[in-house]
C-alpha cells in the first residue's frame, strides 16, 4: 500500500481542473472542461449525467485508459499517490486490477466470451496477487462465492453465454474486487439488467466495498439510483460538473437549474408518466466554440453575464458547490 | 469427447449425399472429355478391329447407365479402375502419390501461416503504421502473381542464377539420397523416424521452393483475415475489461485477443487449404513433383477416365474431411460453436 493511500488527510482520488479533448477528423471535441472533484476512502460518489455528457470518458481517465486520440492540455488525476495521466503504461497496468478496478455495462460482452468465467477471475489473481495457479483457483472460487454466486465451484467452469446477465455482472464484480482494490469504478453497472437484478447488483457492490473499506465512483444516468446508493453526487453536463454535494443536499435543495430539472425528470413511483418533466434542448455540439456555461441554451434562468463571464464556483454549504451565476 | 465424436459422425453421414452427387457428376464429366480412350489405349498402329476389341475390354461399348452401374459396383469394392497410362490400378497410383501432394501442401500452409499470422497480428497492433502498409502491400503483390509464374521465377533465380536450391527433380534427388522407408509417406517425417538426417536435409532442400511458391499466394487471405479479426478483437469489450484488470500486454494480446480472433482464421484456413491443394496441379509440373496434381493433368490430357474420376473423387473426399476438421477445430476454439441439427 502506498503511503498516500494510508493517510486520511490526502483524498484517495483527486481530479484537479481536468481539461480533456479528443482530436477527431471533424475537429477537436472539448469533452471535459475544468473537472475537479475529490473522493475519500470508503465513500460512494455518483457521477450523474445524460448520454454524451462525458461521464464515461471521465471514468476511463481515472483508470488511465484513454483513447490515443485524447489530449489533456490541463489538469491532472491523482489516485493513491500516482498521477494516472502521466505514469507509464507498465506502472498503470500494475495498478489496475490491484488498486483501482472497473466494471462495465452489458456484462455479458465485457467478459471474454470463450474463456471460462472462473479462469478470468483467476487471471486477475495470477497477475496481481503473486500466488500459485492452484491457490489462484481457490481464491477465484472464494471471490465467486463472495458475490453470492450459487455453487461457485461448478460455475467456475461456465462460459459467459451459459450465465444470465445478472450472474455475469456478479462475475465482473468478483473480478474487480478479487485483489481488494481501494477504488471501484462502476460504469452504468445496471444498464441492461432487469429492475430486480439491478437492486441485487447494486446491493452487492455496496456490500463488497463496505466490507473492504473501498470507495466507489458510480457512473449513471439514473439520478434515483445514485440517490439511493451514493454518499455524494456530482452532476455533469456537457463536460462540466455543474453541481456537486452530499446526496441529501443535492436531492432536497438542488441549486443548479439542470440538477433541478433532472430531479423533475426522475420518476418517483407515485406520479404518472405525464407528470414527469422533460428537459428541453439537447447537449451542445462540443466541437464548436462554447460559451462559458454550456447549459445556457437550455436554461430558463440565464443572465446576460452567463454568456461572458467564466463559470463561478459557488459554495453553498460545507460540501456543496454549484457552478452557476443564478443558482436556485 | 463423446459429444465431439457424435458430431463428427453426424457430419460424416451428412456428407453422403454430396458424395453421391460427386460420383455422378465426375462420371458424366469424364465421359464428356474429348478424345477416344480406346483409340489412345490401342496405340497408333492399331486397326479398327483391335480398337473395337480394346473398347469391349474396357467396357466402353456398353450404354452410359450400364457403365455407370459397373463403375459404382467397382467403387463399392474399393476399385477405382485401371489407369490407361500407367497400367496400374488407379487406387494404387493415387495412394502412392497422395502423400507427396499432401506433404507439399502442408509445408506450404505451415510456411504461409508462420509468416501471415504474425504479420497480421503485428499489423493489427499498429494499424495504419508503416508496418501495416508494408504488410498489406507485400501480401497483395504475392497474391497478384500467378502461382506457376512465381514457381518458374523462383527456379530461375535460386537454381539457375544463384545456385542455392537443388535441381528441381521432385521430392528427393535419388542420385545422392535414398528414399526413406514408407511409414507415413511424408519424406520429412519418415526420414526423421528413421533417424536419417541426410535424407531429411535432401528432402527439405527439395521442398522449400515449391512450398514457398504455393504458400505465397495463401499469405494474403490469411494475413488479411488475421489483421481484421485481431483489430476487431482488440477493440472488443472484453479486451477493454482485460486492460482495466491490468493484465499483461502479452496475456491480453495472446489469450484475450488472438484466441478470440482464431475462429475466422480457422475458417479461412480451410478454404485456403483447398485452394492450395488445387494449385498443386500447376506447381507439381514445374518442380517434377510426383504428386496427384501432375498425375491428374496427365490423365486429363490422355483421356484416362478412370484416373480422372479417381482423382476428382479423392479430392471431394479430402474436401469433405477438411471441412469436418475445420468444424471440429472451430469447436475447440470457440465453445459457443455447436453443430446441433
Amino acid at each position: 500500500m502506498s503511503a498516500a493511500a494510508m493517510t486520511d488527510s490526502v483524498p484517495l482520488l483527486t481530479v484537479d481542473d481536468l481539461v480533456l479533448d479528443f482530436r477527431t477528423r471533424s475537429g477537436t471535441v472539448h469533452v471535459l472542461d475544468g473537472i475537479s472533484l475529490t473522493l475519500e476512502r470508503g465513500e460512494i460518489l455518483g457521477i450523474v449525467g445524460e448520454s454524451g455528457s462525458g461521464k464515461s470518458v471521465l471514468a476511463y481517465a481515472m483508470m488511465g485508459l484513454l483513447d490515443p486520440a485524447a489530449r489533456v492540455p490541463r489538469g491532472g488525476i491523482r489516485f493513491a499517490g500516482r498521477n494516472m495521466l502521466t505514469e507509464s503504461e507498465r506502472a498503470l497496468a500494475e495498478t489496475r486490477g490491484r488498486e483501482i478496478a472497473m466494471i462495465f455495462q452489458s456484462p455479458r460482452t465485457a467478459l471474454n466470451p470463450i474463456r471460462r468465467v472462473g479462469t478470468q477471475v483467476q487471471d486477475v489473481l495470477l497477475r496481481h496477487a503473486n500466488v500459485s495457479k492452484k491457490e489462484a483457483r481457490t481464491r477465484a472460487i472464494e471471490a465467486l462465492a463472495r458475490v453470492r454466486i450459487p455453487d461457485p465451484e461448478r460455475r467456475f467452469d461456465a462460459y459467459p453465454f451459459e450465465l444470465s446477465g445478472g450472474l455475469c455482472q456478479r462475475v465482473m464484480i468478483a473480478m474487480a474486487m478479487a485483489c481488494n482494490p481501494y477504488l471501484l469504478i462502476a460504469d452504468e453497472p445496471t444498464t441492461g439488467l432487469d429492475v430486480t437484478t439491478q437492486a441485487v447488483v447494486m446491493d452487492l457492490i455496496r456490500d463488497q466495498v463496505r466490507s473492504a473499506n473501498a470507495s466507489v465512483v458510480l457512473i449513471t444516468h439514473d439520478l434515483a439510483l445514485a440517490g439511493e446508493y451514493c454518499d455524494r453526487i456530482a452532476v455533469i453536463h456537457a463536460g462540466h460538473i455543474v453541481e456537486i454535494g452530499s446526496t441529501e443536499a443535492m436531492l432536497d435543495s438542488p441549486k443548479h437549474p439542470y440538477t433541478a430539472r433532472l430531479i423533475g425528470a426522475t420518476p418517483g413511483g407515485h406520479e404518472s408518466i405525464d407528470d414527469l418533466a422533460s428537459i428541453p434542448g439537447s447537449l451542445p455540439d462540443l466541437r464548436r466554440d462554447l460559451p462559458p456555461c454550456r447549459f445556457i441554451d437550455r436554461c430558463d434562468r440565464k443572465l446576460d453575464r452567463c454568456a461572458v463571464d467564466p463559470l463561478p464556483a459557488v459554495a453553498i454549504g460545507a460540501d456543496h458547490l454549484v457552478r452557476c451565476w443564478n443558482p436556485l | 469427447m463423446i459429444r465431439f465424436l457424435r458430431i463428427a459422425g453426424k457430419r460424416l453421414l451428412g456428407a453422403v449425399p454430396s458424395l453421391i452427387g460427386v460420383i455422378i457428376v465426375t462420371f458424366l464429366l469424364s465421359h464428356a472429355l474429348p478424345g477416344d480412350p480406346a483409340v489412345l489405349f490401342a496405340g497408333p498402329a492399331a486397326d479398327a478391329a483391335s480398337v473395337a476389341q480394346v473398347r469391349a475390354h474396357l467396357g466402353l461399348d456398353h450404354s452410359l447407365p450400364q457403365q455407370f452401374l459397373t463403375y459404382v459396383w467397382q467403387l463399392a469394392h474399393g476399385d477405382l479402375g485401371q489407369s490407361l497410362t500407367t497400367g496400374q490400378p488407379v487406387m494404387t497410383d493415387l495412394l502412392q502419390r497422395l502423400p507427396a501432394s499432401l506433404e507439399l501442401t502442408l509445408v506450404a500452409l505451415i510456411f504461409a501461416i508462420g509468416v501471415a499470422v504474425p504479420l497480421g497480428i503485428w499489423a493489427a497492433t499498429r494499424p495504419n503504421s508503416w508496418i501495416d502498409h508494408l504488410c498489406r502491400g507485400t501480401v497483395t503483390v504475392a497474391a497478384a502473381f500467378p502461382t506457376f509464374f512465381i514457381a518458374l521465377l523462383l527456379v530461375y533465380v535460386f537454381y539457375f542464377l544463384i545456385p542455392l536450391a537443388p535441381e528441381p527433380v521432385g521430392r528427393l534427388n535419388d542420385v545422392y539420397f535414398d528414399a526413406p522407408t514408407t511409414i507415413t509417406g511424408f519424406y520429412l517425417i519418415d526420414s526423421i523416424l528413421e533417424g536419417n538426417w541426410q535424407t531429411f536435409g535432401g528432402a527439405l532442400a527439395q521442398i522449400i521452393l515449391p512450398a514457398i511458391s504455393l504458400g505465397l499466394f495463401a499469405l494474403a487471405p490469411i494475413a488479411r483475415i488475421t489483421r481484421a479479426a485481431m483489430l476487431q478483437s482488440l477493440a472488443s469489450d472484453h479486451v477493454r475489461t482485460a486492460r482495466a484488470c491490468g493484465l499483461s500486454r502479452r496475456r491480453i494480446l495472446i489469450t484475450y485477443a488472438l484466441r478470440n480472433a482464431m475462429l475466422p482464421v480457422v475458417n479461412v484456413l480451410g478454404m485456403v487449404f483447398s485452394f492450395v491443394l488445387g494449385s498443386n496441379v500447376l506447381i507439381e509440373d514445374v518442380y517434377g513433383w510426383p504428386g496427384v496434381g501432375a498425375y491428374a493433368v496427365k490423365a486429363v490430357i490422355s483421356s484416362d477416365y478412370a484416373a480422372v474420376q479417381g482423382f476428382i473423387l479423392m479430392m471431394a473426399v479430402l474436401y469433405i474431411l477438411l471441412n469436418l476438421v475445420v468444424d471440429l477445430l472451430s469447436m475447440v476454439v470457440d465453445p459457443r460453436v455447436k453443430f446441433e441439427g
